[in-house]
């Protein structure tokens, strides 16, 4: 029996059981529940209700499109604010950008709920009103990090001969830049933007602590409909998150195959 | 093709890294339409006396001009010359194409004309039909062909070639010499290469610039290198030869090995102490007879193909190599024989190691940074500068550097025929020479003591 069981254990493939069992029970499982209960109504038959629910609700479609506007306005300001940050640490010398970069992964330590409450203490105590401009601050405070790291990892492994041939070539410095540093660091580009914009998305502890729950996100949405027991319509409306995720996510795939390549965080 | 029009001059040009000098008063003209290689081992400086002509780094000192312009602070956009990076550097976000006609759309030419270019370079380099390639799905060689052809679209007036081949394989690498070379021949540009293999410096070049340690050891045509080294680093890092301590009895009349032999060299002073070159080839080996000038008994003997290479060592305990179409076994004892013209004598750049000191006390003396014990001497006073002199064969060298007074790096190994001739650069960054009989390996880390009697203190020259 014992040698049975280190025979068992000796065999490396069976070290992923536990990770196949984790991800069927909590990955796998649960998304199917989410198929099953989008497409039933709450009597357990067969229905696409949910949906045309949701397409019927101007709310809730407004909400959606709402979301996704400030999603693509913070993963932009995000991208604007973060790729010279990441081009002055990726020029400067290693030992100093590792401590910069290191100070602008620290916030990432303290748990985000937290951040957020703070921040919302701050916009208190200078006496600015919570709105739609807090909410940006405080979307573009959590996710820059995300935009930074990525970009700084691309732009650092760019091969500093390319810049030089581009140079020899007869690039003056700013058409080095748009030649070449800048397209080299696409896939970094890229995987910082699925970092921002897939989380910012689907966020709602941000919008509900920094607006006071006066601006009302899809995340919102979708916890409160789960909250107050509609479980198939929240479910419908997951599923609608998820394929929008999706979607972005292969829109981004040949960009994140390469990210992946050279190292970049998805 | 040639004619006697400076293309690129180098005036006294230093470049150091923090403290380290990596480059020393390099003066260096090429003219219009020459194939150039610099030639060295790593570390010697070739690459970053290219870098700077290419305008990629600046030199600390030194005046650079192309094509009569002084260029020392131009950047490298805006410089006439176009490089063929060692590893390539081709753009992995473009095509073959893109990659190629890079340098012509910054020029902002016309489409057609760029085609035009593009297709026409790609014929030469043999590329064609392969514009639309990834850079990454090429071989090695297609890569370094499209990079050759990127550089060469330009039409630079001199292009500058970093060790271009170093990368590809034995048989890959002998092609590329020979279409190089063609393409020289085609272009009729400046070529600028840097290589550390010899045997493509000869190949390819007009004129081949030696380097070594930061300095230029000797320029010349590919035959005057090997035909006349300048002095013994150059003679060793050219082809093989046997390298031995002489004497040059008077004109004409040379000691080495233990026998005078007569020579073409003249002008040396009488009884001065010389380096004796004689390249493999060029020592008569047969069956011993009154034509003999010496004899040796043949210690190894191996086939290489077209020859065989044969170690002999000669009764007095030199060891000869030779290279001959006849095979001689191992034990046999054969006659050997050096014609005048094929004995290659060469000033020695020093007789002994020469160093400043200072007096410490009477039987104490500081140089290389460090104390060292000598004789008792009461000609100088404490404080007092000295110069120190210490015969090479006087130097010791230990395994363990720590039983060294001194430690240093073994950085140029000699073999002189019966002993072998050391440069070793200590820590004070300073060269002392030592003669062995032991083994040692380049780059081995040795501590140095010198027997108090070897250390002869003089007064200071000048």
């Amino acid at each position: 029996m014992k040698k049975n069981l280190f025979a068992f254990a000796g065999k490396r493939r069976n070290w992923s059981i536990p990770y196949i069992l984790f991800l069927g029970f909590f990955v796998v499982v649960p998304l199917i529940l989410i198929v099953y209960y989008a497409f039933t109504s709450t009597t357990g038959g067969l229905t696409l209700g949910n949906f045309t629910k949701f397409w019927n609700q101007p709310e809730a479609m407004h909400t959606f499109v709402f979301s996704i506007g400030v999603a693509l306005i913070t993963t932009f300001i995000c991208l604007a604010l973060g790729y010279p940050a990441a081009y002055i640490l990726s020029r400067m010398e290693s030992k100093t950008a590792k401590i910069m970069v290191l100070l602008f992964i620290l916030p990432m330590w303290v748990n985000f709920l937290i951040r957020t409450l703070a921040t919302v203490a701050l916009f208190d105590f200078f006496r600015i009103p919570l709105g739609q401009g807090s909410l940006y601050f405080g979307m573009v405070y959590n996710f820059l990090p995300f935009m930074i790291y990525p970009i700084y990892n691309s732009l650092q492994k760019t091969d500093k001969n390319l810049i030089e041939a581009a140079q020899d070539l007869g690039a003056n410095p700013s058409q080095v830049f748009f030649k070449t540093i800048l397209p080299l660091s696409v896939p970094g580009i890229s995987s910082g933007i699925m970092m921002v914009f897939m989380p910012v998305i689907s966020t709602f502890a941000i919008a509900e602590l920094l607006t006071i729950n006066n601006i009302k996100l899809f995340g919102t949405t979708l916890q409160e409909n789960i909250y107050n027991g509609m479980w198939n319509y929240g479910a419908a409306l997951s599923l609608i998150m998820l394929l929008l995720i999706g979607l972005t996510s292969m829109l981004n795939s040949e960009g994140n195959a390469k990210a992946a390549e050279e190292g970049g965080l998805i | 093709m040639q004619g006697s029009e400076n293309i690129i001059s180098i005036e006294h040009v230093s470049h150091s890294f923090g403290d380290k000098a990596v480059l020393e008063d390099i003066n260096l003209v090429v003219r219009k339409g020459e194939f150039v290689t610099i030639l060295g081992p790593s570390g010697c400086g070739k690459t970053t006396l290219l870098r700077i002509v290419a305008g990629f780094q600046k030199a600390s000192e030194g005046i650079i001009s192309i094509a009569g312009t002084n260029v020392t602070e131009t950047p490298p956009h805006k410089r006439p010359v176009n490089t063929v990076f060692q590893k390539y550097a081709l753009f992995p976000h473009l095509n073959v194409f893109q990659n190629i006609a890079f340098g012509l759309n910054l020029k902002k030419l016309d489409k057609e004309v760029i085609q035009k270019k593009v297709k026409k370079v790609l014929k030469m380099v043999s590329m064609t039909n392969y514009e639309e390639r990834d850079v990454d799905s090429l071989s090695g060689g297609q890569q370094q062909r499209v990079a050759i052809a990127r550089a060469i679209v330009n039409e630079p007036e001199v292009l500058l070639l970093d060790e271009p081949l170093a990368a590809l394989d034995l048989k890959m690498r002998k092609d590329m010499q020979m279409e190089i070379k063609a393409m020289h021949k085609k272009l009729g540009i400046t070529f600028v290469y840097v290589t550390h293999d010899q045997e493509e410096a000869l190949t390819l070049s007009d004129t081949i610039v030696v380097m070594s340690e930061g300095r230029i050891q000797q320029i010349g045509t590919p035959t005057e290198i090997y035909n006349e080294p300048a002095n013994a680093f150059v003679a060793d890092f050219i082809g093989e030869s046997n390298i031995l301590n002489g004497i040059m009895i008077h004109d004409s009349l040379v000691e080495f090995a233990g026998h005078q032999f007569e020579c073409v060299d003249k002008g040396f002073a009488t009884n001065e102490p010389v380096d004796v070159v004689i390249r493999p080839e060029d020592i008569y080996i047969f069956e011993l007879s009154d034509a003999a000038q010496f004899s040796g008994k043949v210690t190894s003997s191996i086939f290489k193909g077209v020859h065989y290479e044969m170690m002999v060592t000669s009764p007095e305990g030199f060891e000869f190599l030779i290279q001959d179409y006849h095979c001689f076994n191992v034990g046999e004892t054969v006659g050997l024989r050096v014609k005048p013209n094929d004995i290659h004598v060469m000033k020695k750049e020093q007789l002994c190691n020469t160093f400043e000191g200072i007096m410490v006390d009477k039987t104490h003396i500081r140089f290389l940074g460090e104390t060292f014990e000598c004789i008792e001497n009461n000609q100088f006073e404490a404080g007092s500068k000295v110069q120190v002199n210490i015969k090479f064969d006087k130097v010791i060298l230990q395994d363990n550097e720590e039983d060294g007074t001194i430690s240093g790096d073994v950085s140029f190994i000699l073999y002189k025929g019966d002993h072998y001739h050391l440069t070793v650069l200590t820590d004070e960054d300073e060269n002392i020479f030592v003669d062995t009989n032991d083994i040692w390996d380049d780059g081995d880390r040795v501590g140095i003591t010198i027997p108090p009697k070897a250390i002869k203190i003089s007064p200071l020259a000048n």
